[in-house]
Formats: C-alpha cells, sequence, structure tokens
C-alpha cells in the first residue's frame, strides 16, 4: 500500500509541476517549477532504489542544464515575453502528438517484463551497491552503445564550438 | 526508537555545530585579516572583541527588512534561504570520526556535489529578483563562474573515488589509511581548492560581489536578516569546503593521539585560516582571466590527472 501510495504522490506531482511549467507567463517562474520537477523525478529514481541516476539527475539536470536554461532567460526582455501568449495557435497538433506518444507507451506496457533477468539479480545489486552494478553493465555488456553515445555528444560540442565560432578575417 | 534519537541529536550537534562555527568565522576572519594586513580588526566589545558577532547580530536583526517594490516578491524571498539551505545539507554526508555521521549514503561524494550545484540558483535568482542593473551583472557572473567550477571540481575528485572505489565519505578516509591522498592525488587537491574557493565565490574569485565595479553585485538590493543569509552561507561554505578537504585529501580524522573527532576540527580549522591568507594576501583577477584560467589550465590538469591515476592504477592491476 505505502509504495504505491509514494507512487501517486510522485506522478501527481510530477504532472502538476509540468503543467506549472509550460503555462507560466513569467519564464524565470516556469525554469524555477521545472527545478521543483527535477527533485520531483530525483526522488522518483530513489523510491526505485537507483541512487546513482538519483544524485546525477540533481546534478546533470538540476545542477547544470538549467543552469543554462536561466542564463539564457535572464537575458530576456520580461515586459515583452509577460505581454506575449505563452501557446502559439497551432498547440491542438501538438496535444495530438503528445496523445500519439502516450498511446504507444501504454500499448508497449505489456511488452515490459518487470523482473531482473542475467545476472544482476537483486542480491547483486544490493552487494554490489547499485553504482557499481550500473558502471559494470555499461562498461562491459553495453559498452558499444556506450560509446556510440558519447561520440553523439562530441559531434554536438563540435557543432555548438564551430557555430559560435567568429568568422576569421582571412 | 534509541537510534532515532541517536540520530536526531546527530542532526542537531551538526546543525548547530555548523551554525556555530559559522558565526565565529565572522569574528575570527576579521581579526586574522586585521593581524595579516597590520591593523586592529574588532578588539573592543568582550574580551578580544569575541562579542563583536554578538553585536553584529542584534544589529543585523533589528535592520529594516526592505523588499524593494521593484522586486519580484517570491523570488525575492526565496533566494537567501536556498543558499542556507543547500550549503547545510551535505553537512549530513560528512563523517567527523569512525560512526559520527548522520548518514553514510552509497553516493555521498555525490550528494555533496548535487548540493553545492545548486547554491548557483540562490546566488543567480538573487540577482535577478532584484531588478537592479549591478545586481543582475552579479548574478550573470556567478551562473557562469559557479557552473564552470562545478565540473572541475567534480573532474579533480575522480582520482578520489578511483583510488578508494567507492562513493561513500566513510569508505574514501578509511581508504587513507597509511597515505593520505593528498599526496598520490597532489593535482586534485590543487583543482579542488581553487573549485572551492571559487564555487564558494570568496575572495580572490568573488567577482559576482566585486564591490569595486558591481556596488555588492548580486546581494546589493538586500537588507537586514536576508543579507545575514548570505553573510552566514559565505562562511558556512568556507566550513563545508575545508570539511570536505580534510575528508577527501587530508585523511579526515585520522591521527595520532587525540580523539578523531579533534583531529577532524583541526585540520579543518587549518584550511579554513587558510582560505582567509588566501584572502588576505591575493588580489582580485579579471573575470575573462578567470574563465580563461578554468577552462584553459584547471580543465586540462583535472582531465590529466584522471588519465594518469587511471593509468597507473590500471597498470598495478
Amino acid at each position: 500500500m505505502l509504495p504505491k501510495l509514494f507512487f501517486g504522490y510522485f506522478a501527481f506531482a510530477i504532472i502538476v509541476l509540468s503543467l506549472l511549467v509550460i503555462t507560466r507567463r513569467n519564464p524565470v517562474h516556469s525554469v524555477m517549477w521545472m527545478l521543483l520537477l527535477f527533485f520531483q523525478i530525483a526522488s522518483m529514481y530513489l523510491f526505485l532504489n537507483a541512487e546513482f541516476i538519483a544524485a546525477i539527475q540533481v546534478i546533470v539536470y538540476a545542477g547544470a542544464i538549467l543552469v543554462l536554461f536561466l542564463f539564457v532567460v535572464l537575458l530576456l526582455n520580461l515586459r515583452e515575453e509577460l505581454l506575449t501568449n505563452r501557446f502559439i495557435s497551432a498547440w491542438p497538433v501538438g496535444l495530438v502528438f503528445a496523445g500519439a506518444i502516450f498511446a504507444g507507451a501504454v500499448s508497449a506496457v505489456a511488452a515490459f517484463v518487470p523482473n531482473f533477468s542475467g545476472q544482476y539479480t537483486v542480491d547483486v545489486i544490493n552487494r554490489e551497491t547499485h553504482t557499481k552494478a550500473l558502471g559494470q553493465a555499461l562498461y562491459t555488456d553495453f559498452l558499444f552503445p556506450f560509446e556510440i553515445a558519447s561520440l553523439i555528444l562530441l559531434i554536438a560540442i563540435i557543432g555548438a564550438i564551430v557555430l559560435a565560432k567568429k568568422r576569421m578575417r582571412s | 526508537m534509541n537510534e532515532t534519537i541517536m540520530r536526531l541529536l546527530m542532526i542537531a550537534v551538526v546543525l548547530g555545530g555548523a551554525l556555530f562555527i559559522a558565526s565565529g568565522l565572522i569574528w575570527l576572519e576579521r581579526r586574522l585579516l586585521g593581524l595579516w594586513q597590520d591593523r586592529y580588526g574588532p578588539n573592543r566589545v568582550g574580551p578580544f572583541g569575541t562579542f563583536q558577532v554578538v553585536a553584529d547580530m542584534i544589529k543585523v536583526f533589528t535592520k529594516e527588512d526592505w523588499v524593494p517594490p521593484f522586486a519580484d516578491k517570491a523570488v525575492f524571498v526565496l533566494a537567501p534561504a536556498v543558499i542556507v539551505a543547500t550549503i547545510l545539507m551535505p553537512f549530513a554526508v560528512i563523517p567527523f570520526a569512525p560512526a559520527m555521521q548522520v548518514i553514510n549514503l552509497n553516493v555521498g561524494l555525490l550528494f555533496f556535489l548535487a548540493m553545492s550545484a545548486l547554491g548557483v540558483y540562490s546566488v543567480t535568482l538573487a540577482g535577478w529578483s532584484s531588478a537592479s542593473k549591478y545586481s543582475l551583472l552579479g548574478g550573470l557572473r556567478a551562473a557562469a563562474q559557479m557552473l564552470s567550477y562545478e565540473v572541475f571540481m567534480g573532474l579533480s575528485l575522480v582520482g578520489v573515488v578511483l583510488l578508494s572505489g567507492s562513493f561513500s565519505l566513510g569508505r574514501i578516509v578509511e581508504a587513507q589509511q597509511g597515505l593520505w591522498f593528498c599526496i598520490p592525488q597532489f593535482f586534485g587537491l590543487v583543482v579542488f581548492v581553487i573549485a572551492g574557493v571559487a564555487e564558494t565565490h570568496r575572495l580572490p574569485f568573488d567577482l559576482p560581489e566585486a564591490e569595486s565595479e558591481l556596488v555588492a553585485g548580486f546581494h546589493s538590493e538586500y537588507s537586514g536578516m536576508k543579507f545575514g543569509m548570505f553573510f552566514v552561507g559565505e562562511y558556512l561554505g568556507v566550513t563545508l569546503v575545508s570539511a570536505m578537504i580534510t575528508t577527501l585529501f587530508f585523511g579526515g580524522w585520522m591521527g595520532p593521539l587525540l580523539p578523531p573527532v579533534v583531529w577532524f576540527l583541526l585540520k579543518t580549522f587549518f584550511f579554513i585560516c587558510f582560505f582567509i591568507l588566501l584572502r588576505a594576501s591575493l588580489p582580485r583577477p579579471r573575470y575573462d582571466q578567470l574563465m580563461a584560467l578554468g577552462w584553459k589550465v584547471m580543465l586540462p590538469l583535472s582531465l590529466m590527472n584522471i588519465v594518469i591515476t587511471g593509468g597507473i592504477l590500471l597498470a598495478r592491476g
């Protein structure tokens, strides 16, 4: 009963906070609600015993990426922003897409196997700690996908530098 | 039941101790600065001026608590509370002595990094919500500075984690039996100390509140106890970083003869004095110099440290 209650709280809080993020007129307030939202998501990970992912969620998303959002938003002209509408006229199209993705996720629930399989049983994870088990899985079984993800990030970094670089006078 | 009471007691002791040390530092810093800069500092109220803290507290509490009419009120009030909360939280995972710790997290080190990463919101939002140009500039500087130096702070600790094989701070201290990490992780220590100064935006890296350029930077519009929160937050930050240096690089509670807690406090006190000495002796760099030092010196240094430490560990098997 208690786990269901906790899950219910987190699910409810995440939905309410997401709605607050997209409906606030003031972009800085949106960013602050999003910060709270990230905490709820991190708590959800903790609730699933994924302590490493929870810590990384706070460090990377709340501590770095959202600060960059805030950095950009701080430089906006607030007087203009507060007058413009938050939603563009095409918002029903977005709603349809969101509904389609949600339907896809719901239909995929049946295919999801909620048990541990392979060598990483609950016993092993408890003994080795979650962080170590995750590291071992990432750097042995899933090394190739992991390296591909890092390559994609590298390309994004180089792309950002190329875009931001001033043209040299020839 | 008994354990719950012990834990609550531990929380009270740690919170009270951290706040007591932080308020004591306000007096100590001014006296030490006076000593090193050839002047007196506060020496009138009580023996050696120790009651100066009480006088300052009375002043801060009774001052008019003013919110500027042009400010974003909710954010303006929230910002000073955030910095004190995010700096007090990591004290929960610091091991002061064997089994003398509020909670031993498996990811204690990551918890410290996460909480210190959140401190930037307080400063940035304080700067923005004040709706004044000097505050906003201070907030922007703080956002970029703290974000960059967080990266190096995290990277400088990878070597420590590699050597001890754990994120738990208790395990890290135990792994330093025999050899403190300040010797094999010397470059990690250097990067961590410099990043620690920048994270707590203390002089010489106090660009977000550089008074010769920005009045008082992000807290120009604050008065009364709200300013007091930023003030105490700064000293709490110094205490926290000193305690972390002790834990991660100087063997935590370890030492001969004296009880472990005393060793921990002595080492922490030494690093606090070192931070004050830095403030007394070093000039403030320009902002672009600060960022260049970060990305052109600290980042390569910490990456080199990781590669070399990892390589040696791999070669040893």
